[in-house]
């Protein structure tokens, strides 16, 4: 297994996750370290149990066997009461915003620090306006979920994920669903994010654009097992026919013209569309 | 053991089937019980580990279960009332006891109908909203979201409405209460040409505090059923919006049955 910095300086250690879902095997034995402040990006298809590592990852599923350890303590050992107080390090932004449609988006943003904190509401309220400020979402605080875009949506879960200063920040899927400009934009608020809150994040995704533009090191998750763990530039010049395969295919279809596209969904030879 | 390359002959799959079906049932009524015995403990100890149960949203779900269910309810209560009247006056005229009709109408307004059809109308009215506020909060990661923010979904989404449903429900039988016996009584006294005054001294004279106590205490029962019926389906969505319409329509089935149910086994044990 690769790593980029010394094992005293690991915030995620996953040793030996084996996860099943009935008779099926979800995760086979997955053990991987994300070290302090960088960019991990968990990636591959539809099916690989990226979902499902960061379910675990967060603790909202429990492992068949194998452990977890953030921040150097061992989730899989902790009680809810002391799960809720670990709560408060970390961060997370769900792949659709997960943000509650009766609450305003400066509520939603400051329910954390309501649940959390003391503070009196205009701290609260000054509190929310900078991190939405952070993610270029100033002013929409009064607005509601309903109102905002996708791509607004994403970024005011993130502005919740951070308000409570993480240590750690776990993103699903930030991109999914969103234009390329966007997408490129919210690539760029990860890394501003880490930058400036000096954050270790993890993030969850099968874009390998995006994946490309914000990692630091790689983990290409096939079928619950581990084809590697690298850099960009590793994880480009492997060997690994799976790997290859996988990365290939990607770029063969953003290669596509719209009538190959075609012709390839429906099965029908592209002269059939074009001039039907 | 069970192998999907080997079926099972056809009575064994019946069986299976109904065997899954009853764990399936078995699984739900725990889950109930631990729900419920979650609910008290975040009541009882909530401000205690610094995580009290936000007021805000128990008045907000005492407005939607309460206030804003007393049209339907007066209206179907003084209809229920009217319609009491007609059908035991009809009835008694026969044996020339009309007028005892008060202490019939009166009794089982209190005891019964009115808990049952706030119960049944709640269940309808606000059973099904919660069950679909909470699948669609399950398939839009909002559930999550809560407990990965160190917020107990229990402590935040059911305690707030199991509470409104405590204090709603039993308030809104006792408008019923006496909406049902008005409506009972404009008819009567029409009818058999007495007084307000002395229908309402006779309904007070047969009515005492055990029977208005009976029917609040049914309703109470009725509104902590309705919540849990709702945690339970909601919370068991699978899919997307056609998910959320299927555990809507089972939340108010398995209420109104729940309340039925209940009902009876109430009305057996207190009442022979």
């Amino acid at each position: 297994m690769s790593t980029l910095h010394s094992e005293s300086q690991s915030i995620i250690e996953v040793t030996d996750l084996t996860t099943h879902y009935g008779s099926r095997k979800i995760l086979n034995g997955i053990s991987l370290t994300v070290n302090k402040g960088e960019i991990m990006v968990i990636m591959g298809g539809s099916g690989s149990g990226k979902s499902t590592l960061l379910r675990h990852l967060i603790g909202l599923e429990h492992p068949t066997s194998g452990g977890i350890k953030l921040l150097g303590q061992d989730i899989g050992l902790m009680t809810e009461q002391e799960m809720t107080q670990f709560y408060r390090k970390l961060g997370v932004a769900f792949q659709g915003g997960a943000l509650f449609s009766s609450m305003t988006v400066g509520e939603n943003i400051m329910l954390p620090l309501r649940e959390h904190t003391k503070l009196d509401h205009k701290t609260m309220e000054i509190m929310a306006r900078l991190k939405l400020e952070v993610v270029n979402l100033a002013g929409f605080e009064n607005l509601m979920p309903s109102e905002l875009s996708g791509g607004m949506l994403k970024r005011a879960a993130f502005a919740r994920a951070v308000i409570m200063d993480p240590v750690l920040l776990f993103c699903d899927e930030p991109s999914a669903g969103l234009d390329p400009v966007v997408s490129s934009s919210l690539d760029e608020l990860i890394l501003r994010l880490r930058d400036a809150l000096d954050m270790t994040i993890v993030v969850v995704t099968h874009e390998l654009e995006s994946a490309f533009r914000i990692a630091d090191r790689l983990t290409v998750l096939d079928k619950g097992d581990i084809l590697t763990i690298g850099t960009v530039d590793e994880v480009r010049a492997s060997n690994n026919q799976r790997i290859q395969d996988l990365l290939n295919r990607h770029f063969e279809e953003e290669m596509l013209d719209p009538d190959e596209y075609l012709a390839r969904l429906t099965g029908e030879p592209q002269e059939t569309l074009i001039h039907a | 053991m069970l192998n999907a390359d080997h079926p099972l002959p056809f009575p064994l799959q019946k069986i299976e089937r109904l065997g899954r079906a009853t764990t399936k049932w078995i699984d739900a009524l725990g889950f109930g019980t631990a729900l419920l015995y979650q609910s008290v403990y975040w009541m009882c100890l909530g401000s205690r580990r610094k995580q009290q149960v936000p007021l805000g949203a128990i008045v907000s779900q005492m407005m939607e279960v309460g206030i804003r269910a007393l049209p339907i309810i007066s209206l179907v209560s003084i209809t229920i009332g009217l319609m009491l009247a007609i059908q035991g006056i009809d009835a008694l005229k026969d044996f020339g006891a009309e007028h005892q009709v008060t202490f019939g109408v009166s009794l089982s307004v209190v005891r019964e109908f009115a808990p049952l059809i706030t119960g049944i109308l709640v269940a309808g009215r606000s059973g099904s909203a919660f069950a679909a506020r909470l699948s669609t909060m399950m398939i839009n990661n909002e559930i999550d979201a809560l407990r990965v923010m160190g917020i107990n979904p229990v402590r935040f989404l059911v305690v707030p409405s199991l509470l409104a449903m405590m204090i709603m429900v039993p308030s809104l039988t006792l408008w019923a209460d006496i909406v049902a016996l008005l409506g009972a009584g404009l008819y009567i006294s029409t009818d058999l040409g007495i007084s307000m005054g002395t229908y309402v001294a006779q309904t007070m004279s047969y009515l005492g505090t055990d029977d208005v106590l009976h029917g609040l205490g049914k309703s109470l029962v009725f509104g902590t059923l309705i919540t849990v019926v709702g945690v339970v389906n909601g919370s068991s969505v699978t899919g997307g919006a056609e998910g959320v319409g299927h555990v809507t329509t089972r939340a108010v089935v398995h209420s109104i049955l729940a309340i039925i149910l209940a009902d009876l086994l109430i009305v057996f044990l207190l009442t022979r």
